[in-house]
């Protein structure tokens, strides 16, 4: 029972680990890419999400939001106080009503939300042809493949196949669901300019931004697998012990 | 054999003082230190407790979730976000909740598995079987709606066909069911509300039935992996401290298993299109349920749509049904059917070491589930539907036909004298014809 029961165990979980990914619905699988922060011990490089904010800002904002991140948390990834207060006051959001209970304009603070290009939904679709871009805020959680798959929509962008028709107001990118996507291609060589003085190839561009938008899907991440390692290595200790003290125990019984 | 020491503390002048109004350590003592467990269990019988020891951890990062959700459909989402990343350790908090609804269900189903493997739901013990039958209805319908609560695309659209299967009920008694359900005309925030409420309640209600599962255990005591009952003192050993040591070595295994998805690999067995808000306009290409309803959703999808409406309908005539109420009753019957197999089985041998034809179909039907759970998380097109058919089928004939038909059929092996006697016997393997006698002296 023993043998077989396990090898049936490791049987299932072989399975499910292959279970075909869901939600492919039509594009192509994205290739794997390697992140700094993938792995047991994987961290962020905080150049790179720094240059990643830079794109988001210069480019993706026209378009999409990130309404689930504040301003502050800018601090968490290497941004200074006052750097933080500075991006923060570009915005200007309602006030409290004032007392004569007229609502005006303030200056965005650190503890702000990032401002959504859109008020609302009609005003985006009315914006983009119909088309409603998504907020990124946890695009990286949200798509089957993750970063790598926001990785290959971004660098995904191809002339159709011959036989295929692209409809006006879309494009051929074989990642996206459908293969037709309404996005234009975002990204272009030296469409930005970084502040570290990398060269801003679409590929660099793509990737920051890609790994900028896993920071901002889990915030959490490193402090996750920091405490993970530590939780997993008392667990290991605590557990040889606790087999050390069940042998000794059951002696007198075998 | 093993002597039982009571514990000192039982001897304690306060301990005595309350015990002789209120016998709560005597009762303790007997139910949790002196209690006869069989010598002879093996890990496979660490999943009851490890699954009781979920539930508590359920239950507690539950109740610090609530504090700060928000069940209402404009707030829900951003409130469990919030959670992620704004409250003190939210995220792992929540990363435990989530991750362990999974694995409440990988260990209970473990433990469903054994006590098929080892006979162990046979008389004395069929009330605690049908009572751990209740206890995984109850899951499912815990499970299902705290799913909803983060009302993202899965949890909408995953309450509105999971809903929407009570319809089929005939009589017009469904469409009233699913009114009640939804508390309105759709899946909206009254629905979200009540679903919060009785997230909340029926986990419980499941402590209560887990309280009836183990007093009806302690009547008997557990069954073992021979499957014979135990014979005197020689065959038993006192639960503690052999059994909450082994339990407590188990629990660390178990949380190993159980950190490596927490900390490195908290979505692995979510949807990613549950971290897009809920959307009524917008249907997600598959509506999948969370992998621990697979074989039953496979089994739900199997069944034809005509399956009732085309020749069953002929001989039953007075019962109209309408098409899908055929795939609900399958569904449901997959589990209604586990309530009955204490009478299907009637073998008078319990475990499967000594039934050598149940042994082989009992794997067969383990493989059964993961093909039925494999087909679930499929679409149901071309070939998927076919093997869902025949698996779906399968899954009632071995609890209709198989098992019947192996109570009249299976010639078993001989069952050994006494637990003790293969235990401390030596000999390995066959059963040695020795009589019992040395043991009784102790």
């Amino acid at each position: 029972m023993r043998e077989i029961g396990t090898a049936f165990v490791a049987g299932v979980m072989a399975m499910w680990i292959s279970l075909p990914a869901q939600a492919a619905g039509g594009g192509t699988a994205p290739p794997a890419h390697q992140w700094s922060y993938s792995g047991l011990f994987g961290t962020f490089d905080r150049a790179q999400l720094r240059r990643g904010f830079e794109v988001y800002k210069g480019v993706c904002v026209a378009c999409h939001g990130l309404r689930l991140v504040a301003y502050r948390n800018l601090q968490d990834i290497g941004f200074s106080e006052n750097e933080v207060k500075a991006i923060a006051a570009e915005i200007e959001v309602p006030a409290e009503p004032n007392d004569d209970g007229e609502i005006e304009d303030r200056p965005g603070l650190p503890s702000d939300r990032f401002k959504s290009p859109f008020p609302n939904e009609n005003a985006a679709r009315a914006a983009n042809n119909g088309a409603l871009p998504p907020d990124l805020s946890l695009i990286v959680k949200a798509r089957a493949g993750g970063a790598d798959y926001i990785y290959a929509l971004m660098t995904g962008y191809k002339d159709a196949p011959a036989n295929l028709k692209v409809p006006e107001g879309m494009n051929y990118n074989e990642y996206f669901a459908g293969k037709m996507i309404a996005m234009v291609a975002p990204l272009a060589d030296d469409g930005i300019e970084y502040s570290d003085g990398t060269k801003a190839t679409v590929k660099q561009q793509a990737e920051d931004v890609t790994a900028f938008l896993a920071w901002a899907a889990e915030p959490e991440l490193e402090e996750r697998k920091r405490m993970g390692v530590k939780v997993i290595l008392f667990l290991l200790l605590l557990t040889g012990l606790l087999y050390v003290v069940k042998r000794r125990i059951w002696a007198n019984v075998h | 054999m093993v002597q039982f020491h009571k514990p000192a503390w039982l001897e304690n002048s306060l301990v005595r003082w309350v015990d002789h109004r209120l016998p709560i350590f005597s009762f303790m003592s007997h139910e949790l230190y002196e209690y006869p467990t069989p010598r002879n269990l093996n890990y496979w019988w660490n999943f009851g407790s490890l699954a009781g020891i979920v539930l508590v951890i359920m239950i507690v990062t539950g109740i610090a979730l609530a504090m700060h959700y928000t069940p209402h459909t404009s707030l829900a989402f951003d409130s469990v976000e919030r959670i992620m990343r704004d409250v003190n350790y939210g995220w792992l908090i929540r990363y435990i909740h989530m991750n362990g609804a999974s694995f409440f269900f990988i260990v209970v189903y473990i433990h469903i598995f054994r006590g098929l493997y080892f006979g162990s739901y046979k008389a004395p013990r069929e009330i605690l079987w049908m009572l751990g039958v209740v206890i995984l209805l109850l899951m499912m319908a815990t499970a299902f709606m705290g799913y909803v609560l983060p009302w993202g695309q899965m949890s909408f659209w995953g309450a509105t066909v999971i809903t929407n299967l009570f319809s089929a009920i005939p009589w017009g008694i469904g469409d009233w069911v699913v009114t009640l359900l939804w508390g309105g005309f759709a899946v909206d925030n009254p629905t979200l509300n009540r679903f919060f409420s009785l997230h909340y309640l029926l986990p419980f209600v499941i402590v209560g039935v887990v309280v009836m599962h183990i007093w009806a255990l302690h009547v008997h005591g557990s069954n073992n992996p021979v499957g014979i009952d135990t014979k005197g003192d020689q065959d038993v050993i006192p639960f503690h401290p052999y059994y909450t040591v082994k339990d407590m070595f188990g629990l660390g295994v178990f949380l190993i298993f159980f950190a490596l998805f927490i900390f490195f690999a908290p979505n692995y067995m979510g949807h990613p299109d549950n971290y897009i808000p809920a959307n009524s306009l917008s249907t997600p290409a598959h509506i999948v349920p969370e992998w621990y309803f697979l074989p039953f959703y496979a089994i739900l999808r199997a069944v034809p749509d005509n399956f009732i409406g085309g020749w069953t309908t002929e001989w039953l005539g007075f019962i109209i049904f309408e098409a899908k109420l055929a795939g609900v009753l399958a569904m449901f019957g997959a589990i209604a059917v586990l309530f009955v197999l204490p009478w299907l089985d009637r073998s008078p041998v319990r475990s499967s070491r000594f039934r050598p034809m149940y042994k082989w179909f009992f794997w067969i039907f383990a493989i059964d589930c993961v093909v039925l759970g494999y087909m679930g998380a499929l679409p149901a097109e071309g070939i998927y539907v076919v093997i869902s058919r025949v698996a779906t089928v399968y899954y009632f004939a071995h609890f209709l036909v198989v098992i019947p038909l192996l109570a009249k059929f299976e010639k078993t092996k001989e069952l050994p004298k006494s637990i003790s006697e293969p235990v401390l016997g030596g000999g390995g393997g066959g059963a040695s014809a020795a009589p019992a006698k040395p043991m009784e002296k102790a």
